[in-house]
């Protein structure tokens, strides 16, 4: 792959963030934020029971309320086009999916009017008996399908991936190795939470649709919205140019904006919906929860000689939403005899989605929690254990790594730590009232560009480029590190180039999700300075005519991509204090060591790298969504009962790399990093409790009843 | 019921009508147009609203904007320093500890660890400090991020948050 041209490099310089200064005064405009002249106000109904039919509808007192413009449920809704989503059929029906779907909206001059009058409008329901509970031992657990594109797409998961994997005879080898382990891990529904409520700001002019969206992809949404409103693309521009986060919840769930496209068509007016946060438990995705047994034989040396891996998660019945939890066991270490399932349990529940590490999140606690389990019963260092089972190719599809150096983040993370001091013996160390302890999981997660981006650059004769690309900045720093790259593949300083970025008026991106953003919007952008380069020379002879120039390249080919397997890695360490007596447990240090690829900015991969090391921190010793069984709702929905974590529940956090660019990702030699980081973490805590306590927790979070005698 | 109030918001005084169920949040965002306090909740949970009223930090998502007439109210865009011109002390060591992600609970950030700071100046203890006696604060990172606990950040910038405010508590 050619080499992103520059001197100096501003990639892998530490750039402060370009809209740094508009965040920091709040003057950076999200979804809700852009000022839409005679906007009115929508706020959602929401079904009262998990499964049934609605038999009735009241809506007359609250149209009667002053301000109000119009109540929408089931009965007067416009009709859809038949979406490949059906999360996004919303109004179509009387059938009650889950408890909290949408099943109305009031439309009101103000907030105020419409939350009021929401409050009087009255459905019957004919309920029927709801089916809420994921249990292993359930006798219509099903192998998901097509679960990529809801039936529309090959591959059963959400990833693409089959189901199952099988190579050699795990069972035999399980049953007759000198070492072996079975052993089940569980961990519940966690909802993603970003800070900024799902929101869309609508408005139609002359039959074309314009949506202020919070979305991680404004080209995937306009498909969504387009498809199921039965408009052509062009028809609907989606403005996302800053998103208070997703964490894959900004993905797929566009319900909120097709609710307020067909508010906004009947009251011909624009019209504003924000979710609030309680809203947000039941509407907008969730990682759904999974029961994940892992069996593991080894011989007398410590190698591993069989891996099964078999996973039982939930899923809603309104859509069959797969997450990969098994297919990091896949490529993690070396074992003649393996075996992967996934099969789902289809309930009356609300649709899950994407949560950042969809799948890695949970199938690495379990894996990584297991290992640890299987470094002491074979007698070996639980660094050493992995390294010893380190495989030199992908251990299933035989592919070559693209690059892959697990062995030097343990290595050098290790070191770091501080990791050889460690005595191995289990609740020996003692501060007072706390017990001390430390443990360590690997991380890994795809390296993977999405198809559908281009870019534009148009330059001028005084050298200034604009970059054009609907990429989308959640918080990932994609405003600056697209400058960078496009400042190097220009071989310009980055104060001459200008990217635009979070509107479908410019050329489509893929969406920002499964660690591809840069590596997809990058390489179009390399692309595009390559073509333009081109151009200059063959038709200008070397300079910008007055008129300026411009050029657009789509996304190239990478022929490596079906040649490699490409995944980031990383080694967590985890230092905790867990009290004697009540069982609190503290993480003193999360350390954190990375093999991502070339860094494109240090400064903002660091701050990614650290904020999902502790979200998993998070993941690990607080967020639970307690699913209510009597009703089907979650029951903590808001952030004083759904703890994430704070400021005082941190302490040290490092996030370290291993200098090392990827010869066949990209263009850039770059590898993902939004979602490793939390990749690992859960178990690092998990192994580094058992070893300050004793006890082994399987089952995430890990809360102080669990750890009391 | 719709109540004609005062507001004095980053030094300029506003005249509106408001429905007495307006909390501060939304008079701000919808009715004035200042959309640097950010509704994270609206429960007072998450602290993205924070603003200084009167010169203590307060939720503008649990004050009900017919309750503050004639208040003084700032933002994190009044924090700056007027006329788009510089931005306060703690809003560049956000900048350049990176002390964010994605944007939308900074303002709060912000507005929260300046009055926080003067808290701390004015001798008021936190749950963490060894003597709730002492006048002089130390501000420590415990101290720190005890304090700033009700301003959640989910892309979780904590550990770069804490030495963007020390920064500037120790200058």
């Amino acid at each position: 792959m050619s080499d992103v041209r520059a001197r100096p490099h501003a990639i892998g310089s530490p750039m402060d963030r370009i809209d740094g200064a508009q965040k920091v005064t709040g003057t950076a405009t999200y979804a809700y934020e852009w000022p839409v002249e005679h906007a009115v106000h929508l706020y959602p109904l929401q079904s009262t029971i998990a499964a049934g039919r609605i038999t009735s509808v009241d809506t007359a007192e609250a149209e009667a309320e002053p301000g109000v413009l119009t109540v929408l449920t089931h009965l007067n809704a416009p009709s859809l086009t038949r979406p490949d989503d059906p999360e996004l059929a919303v109004l179509q029906t009387d059938e009650v999916a889950w408890r909290g779907q949408f099943t109305g909206a009031v439309v009101a001059e103000t907030l105020e009017a419409a939350r009021a009058a929401a409050g009087l409008v009255r459905f019957g329901y004919a309920p029927r008996e709801h089916d809420v509970v994921l249990r292993a031992d359930r006798d219509d657990l099903r192998k998901p399908e097509h679960a990529a594109q809801f039936g529309s797409a090959p591959g059963d998961l959400q990833d693409g991936s089959p189901a199952d994997s099988l190579l050699g005879d795990a069972d035999a080898a399980l049953d007759s190795a000198p070492v072996r382990l079975d052993a089940t891990y569980t961990t519940p529904m966690y909802h993603n939470n970003p800070m900024e409520p799902h929101t869309a700001v609508v408005s139609w002019d002359d039959g074309a649709l314009t949506v202020y969206c919070s979305t991680q992809g404004s080209s995937f949404s306009q498909m969504l919205i387009a498809g199921v409103l039965g408009l052509p693309p062009d028809r609907v521009r989606v403005i996302s140019p800053h998103v208070g986060g997703g964490f894959g919840s900004k993905v797929y769930p566009h319900s909120y904006a097709v609710l307020a496209a067909m508010a906004a068509r009947t009251v011909r007016r624009p019209v504003k919906f924000a979710l609030t946060r309680q809203q947000m438990f039941a509407l907008v995705g969730y990682r759904p929860a999974s029961i994940q047994r892992i069996r593991l034989a080894a011989d007398g040396d410590g190698r591993l000689t069989a891996i099964a891996h078999e996973v039982a998660e939930q899923t809603a019945k309104a859509k069959g939403y797969a997450d990969q939890v098994a297919v990091c066991t896949r490529l993690m270490y070396t074992a003649p005899h393996r075996r992967t399932t996934h099969r789902l349990a289809p309930l009356d529940i609300p649709v899950p989605t994407i949560m950042r590490a969809p799948g890695e999140g949970q199938g690495m606690f379990a894996l990584e929690s297991a290992m640890d389990e299987m470094a002491l019963a074979c007698g070996m260092d639980p660094v050493e254990f992995r390294i010893r089972n380190e495989p030199e190719v992908h251990p299933e599809s035989g592919l070559p790594f693209s690059s892959r150096h697990l062995v030097a983040c343990l290595r050098e993370g290790a070191r770091r730590a501080g990791w050889e001091r460690r005595d191995p013996a289990p609740r020996a160390r003692r501060d007072g009232r706390w017990l001390l302890g430390s443990g360590v999981a690997a991380s890994t997660y795809p390296s993977p560009r999405l198809p559908g981006s281009s870019a534009t650059i148009r330059v001028t004769p005084d050298g200034h480029h604009r970059v054009l690309i609907a990429a989308a900045d959640l918080g990932t720093g994609t405003w600056t590190t697209l400058t960078q790259i496009a400042a190097d593949a220009l071989g310009v300083p980055v104060e001459q180039v200008e990217v635009r970025i979070g509107d479908t008026a410019l050329p489509p991106a893929s969406v920002a999700g499964f660690s591809s953003g840069i590596s997809s919007w990058g390489s179009s952008i390399c692309a595009a300075a390559e073509r333009l380069r081109q151009v200059l020379e063959s038709d200008h002879g070397g300079t910008v005519p007055a008129q300026g120039l411009e050029v657009t390249a789509d996304m190239p080919a990478n022929p490596d991509e079906d040649r490699y397997a490409m995944h980031s890695f990383g080694a967590q360490f985890a230092e905790v204090r867990v009290d004697r007596d009540t069982g609190e447990v503290r993480v003193a240090r999360l350390l954190g060591m990375f093999d991502v690829g070339r860094v494109i900015n240090p400064k903002t991969v660091r701050s990614q790298l650290m904020g999902g090391m502790t979200q998993g921190m998070s993941m690990a010793l607080y967020e639970h969504s307690v699913l209510d069984p009597r009703f089907g709702h979650v029951v903590n929905h808001d952030f004083g009962q759904y703890h994430i974590a704070a400021n005082a529940d941190v302490h040290a956090v490092e996030a370290h790399w291993v200098h090392e660019r990827d010869p066949h990702t990209n263009a850039m030699g770059s590898k993902g990093a939004g979602e490793v980081g939390i990749v690992g973490t859960a178990a690092a805590i998990a192994n580094a409790v058992y070893h300050a306590t004793g006890v082994r927790v399987r089952d995430l979070p890990i809360t102080l009843d669990k750890l009391l005698p | 019921m719709d109540v004609e109030i005062t507001l004095r918001v980053d030094g300029t005084e506003h005249r509106l009508t408001v429905d007495t169920r307006t909390t501060l949040l939304d008079a701000l965002r919808d009715r004035l147009g200042n959309t640097s306090p950010k509704k994270g909740c609206d429960h007072g949970q998450c602290g993205a609203c924070t603003l200084l009223i009167d010169g203590r930090r307060a939720l503008g998502c649990l004050a009900l904007a017919v309750a503050h007439q004639g208040a003084d109210i700032v933002t994190a865009a009044g924090l700056a320093d007027g006329d788009g011109g510089g931005l306060h002390p703690l809003q560049r060591s956000f900048i350049a500890h990176d002390a964010f992600q994605c944007g939308y609970c900074t303002p709060g950030q912000i507005v929260s660890a300046c009055g926080m700071l003067a808290e701390a100046e004015a001798g008021w203890p936190s749950a963490v400090s060894k003597d709730p006696g002492a006048t002089d604060v130390v501000l420590d990172d415990e101290e720190i991020a005890e304090r700033m606990s009700g301003n959640l950040c989910r892309c979780a910038a904590y550990a770069n948050i804490v030495p963007a405010i020390a920064e500037v508590a120790h200058r």
